[in-house]
Formats: structure tokens, sequence, C-alpha cells
């Protein structure tokens, strides 16, 4: 019986809720532009991992070393994409 | 604003009503060719409704031809307007429409349609595989690509083409400063078919790393199948900033919001800076599979292996994440600092450094190999010093500091032109040339060829150097005529006279399709090139199967190896293959995509609202559908094989 129970996945997905309802306090409570921002930026990249790892499978099979060889792929480019257009478009006036 | 006023061209002239003429006709000519030769049923079975990648792969060509002699008439206008100075061939307004939708149909119908046509033709068989990982998404792709294509060509007959450019920068892309309807066909014609490009990237990312042969390891496959998995991960990165972006400009011409309008918090130049994210890897995208093309046909015709297969390998995953980290080059003169200039010029300079390596290794495969001069050859060797010279001019460009200087003249246009077509053009019709015998069992004509090439190599040398000098004296680019005082008309002049040559080199093309058809010898074996990949390991032409047995492969040139060190591609007996079933769902489905399209452009709510229902009911379709394909018994096997002949029988 034990086998047969998905143990992981539940607590998973219970923790992926938690993760949710701390996102949702930094709308109902009243907090600074920066506390918020980063509540949000944190909950937000563990709750991807979780995603990735509990629920996609991500690391279960043999070729894990290329799914997370694209994932931090995907990772560089976005951060550079976003770190590029905020120093092009707002940081970047002297 | 009356309702049917809006369909007409704000801007006619008789050169529109000619072109709506000729479309009119041809339109009844192919629809009364195709009932009277009863030809309907085996369109739809045989080519519309196929999941097969080789016949997908051949429509791509098309429409890719297709296109680029849309593109290429709009071409040959603009060069003869500014062939003297204060011509009045064409107004401003005309002129304009013409520059956006030249660029919009090259690079997006024609240029990535003929990259998707050689990948989705030669992948497969290069790796072995049966067809690619998701056969009916493939379908799903081309006609989402096509009926985007269709959609953008029809704004020139009904509500008027685009004007802002193919970089449609805002705000004069916005509702202000372009009325009518044209930016709309832009927005949504380039996301329809870009859905299509995105699909086609996930399959065939998933079709390379799951469907190789046994023995295939990534550092065993040849370099064509290498630069494909390259740019498709590229596109999977680089497209969906392109929709997004796209969705944004799209609803602030729509619903009226503020992403990119000048007040009310939006920002203009945030869709020159998404555009740049998407445009900048894209520009990767069409010159990857080039390389791979050429990494092909070089050692094929130097009659020796690639030289550096690891460097080269290297260089396309350094460049891939490279292309990521330059696109403000595209904009230094917006008016950010100093420090953000520097840190995109350094980078854009170091892009530099892996497509060198690329040249050199090259060179060094062309070194000592004894050389076949062959029409593929001759376009490979044609594109070693072109392009370096548009590489080069684009390190100049990459300086900021210089760049104010250069942005936005004719020096800029010749440096993209003078990368963009031989690292295209050149390499698609390379590439068409050499995989032709695959395609359609014949081969085209050399001789014919031999003179395509220098007319269309000349043509573009003579196009495009003026433009370097005429640019550096000041000429800016998009701009429709200039005084005869600026002393622009000779380069201008010449510019033209190589644009001509150009155009001759596309209908010897033609011809030359023609000619072979009629007269080529269709007794040429599997192999007419003596090559050294896999997908000259089967049949001319190919079996719907592609191979009747899975090769098992050994090296990068598993082909080679059979034929002159032993290696046994082939072992075991036939066995039943399962093959998936044709299906009519994607054409449908990208019909109610342009349906959805041209509703939108028009705002025609309630037609959008059907047809967006319409492509969610489809899904649904597919979803619940049980399909399971059907399989090609051993005796049917055994009987295609004993038709054909040729190479796997030598190899038993
Ligand atoms: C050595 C590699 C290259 C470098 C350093 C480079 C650099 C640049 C720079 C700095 C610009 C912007 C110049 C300006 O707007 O003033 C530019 C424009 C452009 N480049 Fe390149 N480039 C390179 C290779 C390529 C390749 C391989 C392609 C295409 C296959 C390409 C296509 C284009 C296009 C289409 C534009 C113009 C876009 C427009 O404004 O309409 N470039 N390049
Ligand atoms: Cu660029």
């Amino acid at each position: 019986m034990k086998e047969l129970f998905p143990r992981k996945q539940v607590m998973g997905f219970v923790f992926s809720l938690v993760l949710t309802a701390a996102a949702l306090l930094v709308y109902f409570l009243d907090m600074s532009f920066a506390v918020g921002m980063t509540v949000l930026l944190v909950t937000a990249f563990i709750q991807a991992g979780l995603q990735f790892i509990v629920f996609m499978h991500a690391g279960e099979t043999e070729d894990k070393g290329l799914i997370f060889t694209n994932i931090y792929y995907g990772l560089i480019i976005a951060l550079v994409t976003v770190f590029g257009t905020l120093l092009a478009m707002v940081w970047g006036y002297v | 604003m009356d309702f049917f006023d809006r369909f007409a061209i704000p801007h006619p002239s008789p050169i529109i009503y000619a072109s709506m003429v000729a479309i009119g006709l041809t339109v009844i000519a192919i629809v009364a060719g195709l009932t009277y030769f009863k030809k309907w049923g085996y369109l739809w079975r045989e080519w519309i409704t196929t999941v097969d990648h080789k016949r997908i792969g051949i429509m791509y060509l098309l429409s890719a031809l297709l296109m680029l002699f849309r593109g290429g008439v709009d071409a040959l206008m603009m060069r003869a307007q500014t062939a003297v100075p204060e011509n009045t061939l064409l107004e401003a307004q005309h002129y304009n429409e013409i520059f956006t939708t030249h660029g919009v149909v090259m690079i997006i119908f024609m240029a990535m349609a003929f990259i998707i046509a050689l990948m989705n033709f030669v992948v497969p068989l290069q790796i072995g595989a049966r067809d690619v990982a998701f056969p009916r998404l493939n379908n799903l792709s081309f006609w989402l690509y096509f009926m985007g294509a269709m959609l953008f060509n029809l704004s020139f007959v009904i509500g008027g083409s685009p004007s802002a450019g193919w970089t449609s920068y805002f705000p004069l892309a916005g509702n202000e400063f372009s009325e009518s309807v044209g930016t709309n066909y832009y927005m949504l014609a380039i996301q329809i078919s870009g859905i299509g490009t995105l699909m086609t990237g996930i399959n065939f990312i998933a079709t390379i790393l799951k469907m190789r042969a046994p023995g295939m390891t990534l550092m065993k496959m040849p370099m064509f199948t290498w630069s494909a998995l390259i740019t498709n991960l590229i596109i999977v990165f680089a497209f969906p900033v392109l929709t997004v972006a796209l969705a944004m400009g799209t609803m602030d011409r729509l619903f009226g919001s503020n992403f990119f309008t000048t007040s009310d918090g939006g920002m203009d130049m945030l869709w020159a800076n998404l555009f740049w994210v998407w445009g900048h890897p894209e520009v990767y995208i069409l010159i990857l599979p080039a390389f791979g093309i050429y990494s092909e046909i070089i050692p094929t015709f130097a009659r020796r292996n690639l030289y550096g297969y690891k460097s080269m390998v290297a260089s396309m995953v350094l460049i891939s994440l490279l292309s990521f980290f330059v696109w403000v080059h595209h904009f230094f003169t917006m008016g950010q600092g100093a420090l953000v200039n520097s840190i995109f010029s350094i980078s854009t300079m170091a892009i530099a450094v892996p497509t060198g390596i690329k040249i050199f290794n090259w060179l060094f495969t062309l070194w000592k190999g004894k050389i076949k001069i062959t029409v593929p050859m001759l376009y490979s060797l044609g594109f070693l010093p072109i392009f370096t010279i548009g590489g080069v001019t684009g390190v100049m460009l990459g300086m900021s500091a210089a760049d104010y200087q250069y942005h936005n003249t004719m020096f800029l246009v010749a440096h993209f032109h003078l990368v963009i077509i031989p690292g295209v053009v050149f390499a698609m019709i390379a590439g068409m040339t050499y995989w032709w015998p695959k395609m359609f069992g014949f081969m085209l004509n050399e001789r014919i060829g031999k003179w395509t090439f220098w007319f269309i190599a000349g043509g573009t040398c003579l196009a495009f150097f003026p433009m370097f000098i005429s640019g550096l004296d000041g000429q800016a680019r998009r701009m429709y005529t200039y005084s005869e005082a600026t002393g622009f008309g000779i380069w201008n002049m010449l510019s033209f006279i190589g644009a001509l040559g150009l155009a001759a080199g596309f209908i010897l093309i033609v011809y030359n399709v023609y000619y072979s058809t009629r007269y080529a010898s269709r007794d040429i074996g599997d192999d007419p090139w003596d090559a050294r990949s896999l997908e000259w390991a089967t049949h001319n032409p190919v079996p719907e199967y592609n191979f009747a047995i899975t090769p098992q492969v050994n090296s990068s040139e598993a082909f080679w190896d059979s034929k002159k060190n032993g290696h046994k591609l082939f072992k075991g007996p036939f066995k039943e293959i399962h093959m998936p079933n044709n299906s009519g769902m994607p054409f449908i489905m990208s019909i109610l995509f342009f349906v959805l399209g041209f509703a939108l452009v028009f705002s025609l709510w309630i037609v959008a609202i059907i047809s967006l229902i319409g492509v969610f009911a489809c899904l649904a379709h597919r979803s619940f559908e049980k399909d399971h394909g059907y399989h090609i018994s051993v005796e049917e096997i055994e009987k295609t094989e004993a038709e054909r002949g040729g190479a796997e029988h030598e190899n038993r």
C-alpha cells in the first residue's frame, strides 16, 4: 500500500499551494515594493523548480543531463533578456 | 466609415489594380485546372493532409520559392525607383509599403520557409528516422505558416499593405501614424506563421534528441543535423518573445492598450527592444542551417572529411548562446548611455570569433581536398568571400561609436544583404540543387546551374557593394528618392543593374527546373554525388518509410564508411513498419486561423469569435480522437524494395 501512495506528489502539491498562498499575501498585506517583489520572485522560482522536478519528472530519466542543460540554458537566456532590457530601457541613461 | 470602405486600398495605383486582376485570373486558372484534370482528390489525399516530412518539406520549398519571387518583384521595383534621382515611378507611400513587405516576405516567409523546407526533408533521413517526432504537428506547422503568408499577401489587394518597415517600430506603427489596417496584417500574419515556426522548433528538437538511429550519439550526428538542432533551440527560445511583442502590439492597435504608446505609461522603445531580442537570434536562425548545408557540401566535393568537427559543434553552441547577448546593437543610437553601448559592442564583436572559426574550418577542409566544382560547390565557394565581407562590415557596425555614422544608411543595408544572401539564398539554392535528386529523382542541369551561379553571385556583388559607398556618403536607407546634387545616382544605377542580374539568375533557376524536368536522365542511382551521410543510403525516390531497415551508425559519415570501409548499415530482416495516418484537421484548423486573422485585421468581432471557437473545437476533437496509424506489411516492404533496388541491396 505504501508504495502505491504518491507521497512525493501529494507533498509537492501541498507545498505548491503554500507557495501560491505566500505569493498571494503580497496582494493582501501591505508591504513595501522591495519586500513584495522579493517574495514574488523567490516563490516563483521555487514554484517553477517544484513543477519541473516533481510534476514534470525532470531528473527521473536517463536523459536528465539533457533536460537540466536545457533548463539552465533557458534560465541564462531569460536572465540576460530581462536584465539586458532593464539596462537598455531603464538603467542605462546617464 | 462605411462598412465596405475599410476593405478598399488607401493608396490605389494602376500597378495594384493590374495585380488584382492578375491574382484573380491566376486563382481562377488554378481552380479550373484542378477541376478539369480532376486533381482535387489527389491534392487533398497526397499533399494537403500529408504527414510525411518529405512532402511537407517539398510544400515548404514551393512556398518559399513563390515568396522569393514576390519579394524579388518588390526589390526590383525599389531598385528601379531609386535607379535615377528624383524618379517618379513610385510615390512615397507606395515605396514604404514595398520595402516593408519586401523585408517581411523575405525574412519570415521566404528564408524561414526555405530553411524549414530543407530541415524537413533532410533531417529525418540523416538521422535514420521514419518521420519527425510529431508528424501531424508538422503538417499544422506548415499550414499555419502558409496561411500566415497568404494573409500577409492579401494586404496588398484588400485594405492596404503595412508601411512601417519590417521592423515596424512604434510609435510609427501605432494607430496614430499608421491609420490603415496594414500594420494589423503585419501583427496577425506574422503571429500565425510564428506559431507554426515555434511548433517546428519543438518538433525538431524532439526528433533530433529522441529519434536518432542506433549508434548515432550526439557527436556522431551529421553537421547539418547539428545545425538544425541548434537552430531549433534558438527558435524555441527566441520566438516566444516575438509572439508576446506581437500580441502586445496587436492589443495596442485593436483594443487601445498602451504598451508601446508614447503616453499613458507606454514605452515605444520597448517594441524595438523586444523586436530585436527576437530579431538578432533570428538572423542566426537563418544562418546556422546554411552553415550546416555548407558543412555537408564542402566535404562531399572536396572529397575529404570535414575539418574540425568538434570545433564546428562548439562554435555553433557558442553562437546560439551569444546570439542572445547582442541585440542592443540594433539601436545604439536610441539614447542609452556609453556603458550600455560598450557592453553590447563587446558582445557583438565576440560573436565574430566562433563565426570566424567556422570559416577557417571550411578553408582547412578545402585545403588538400580534391575539389570538384559542381553547382552546390560553386555556391559554397562563392559564399566564403562574400559572407566574410558582410561579416567584417558587421563588426564595423558593432562598434557603437562608429555606428552613429553608419546606422540607418545604405551601409547597413549593404551589410545585411551581404550576409543574408550568401548566408541564406546561396545556401538554399546550393542545398536545393544538392538534395534535388533525393527529392525528385533527377538532377538539375549543371551547365545552366553554373550560369545561374554567376548571374546571382555577380548580381549580388554589383547590387550591394555600391551601397557601402553611397551609405558612407550619407545616403539614408528607406528614402524613396534623392536629389541629383547628392551624387548618389551612379551608385544606385549600378545597384539597379546588379538587381537585374539577380533577377536573371532567378529566372534561370525556374528555367533550369523546367529544362531538367523535361530532359534530365532519371537513371541516376541513389547516390549521384558520391556523398557521405545517411540520406543517400536510401532509394530514389525515397519510399514513404525512408529506410526499410533502421540503419546502424558508427560515425558521423556512416554511409561513407559503408561504401569505403565495409561498415554494414542495414542488419537483420524486414519487420512490419508502423506509420502515422494523414489528417485533414490541421488544414481545417489553419483555415480557421486565417479567418480569425482576417477578422481581427478588420475588427469583425463576430467572425473572429466564431472562428476562435472553431479552433478550440479542433483542439478538443484532437484530444479525444483515437488514431493509431497503420502498418506496412513485410510483403509490401519487400515489393517496394525490389522495385527500387539500389544502395540498400548492394550493402547487404
Ligand atoms: C559577424 C557577425 C555580425 C555582426 C558583428 C553584425 C552586426 C550588425 C549590427 C551592429 C547591425 C546594426 C547596425 C545598425 O543598425 O546600424 C546589424 C544589422 C543587421 N544584421 Fe548583422 N551582424 C552580423 C552578422 C549577421 C548575419 C549572419 C545576419 C543574417 C543572416 C545579419 C543580419 C542583419 C540584419 C537583417 C540587420 C539589419 C536589420 C535592420 O535594421 O533592418 N547580420 N548587424
Ligand atoms: Cu544583430
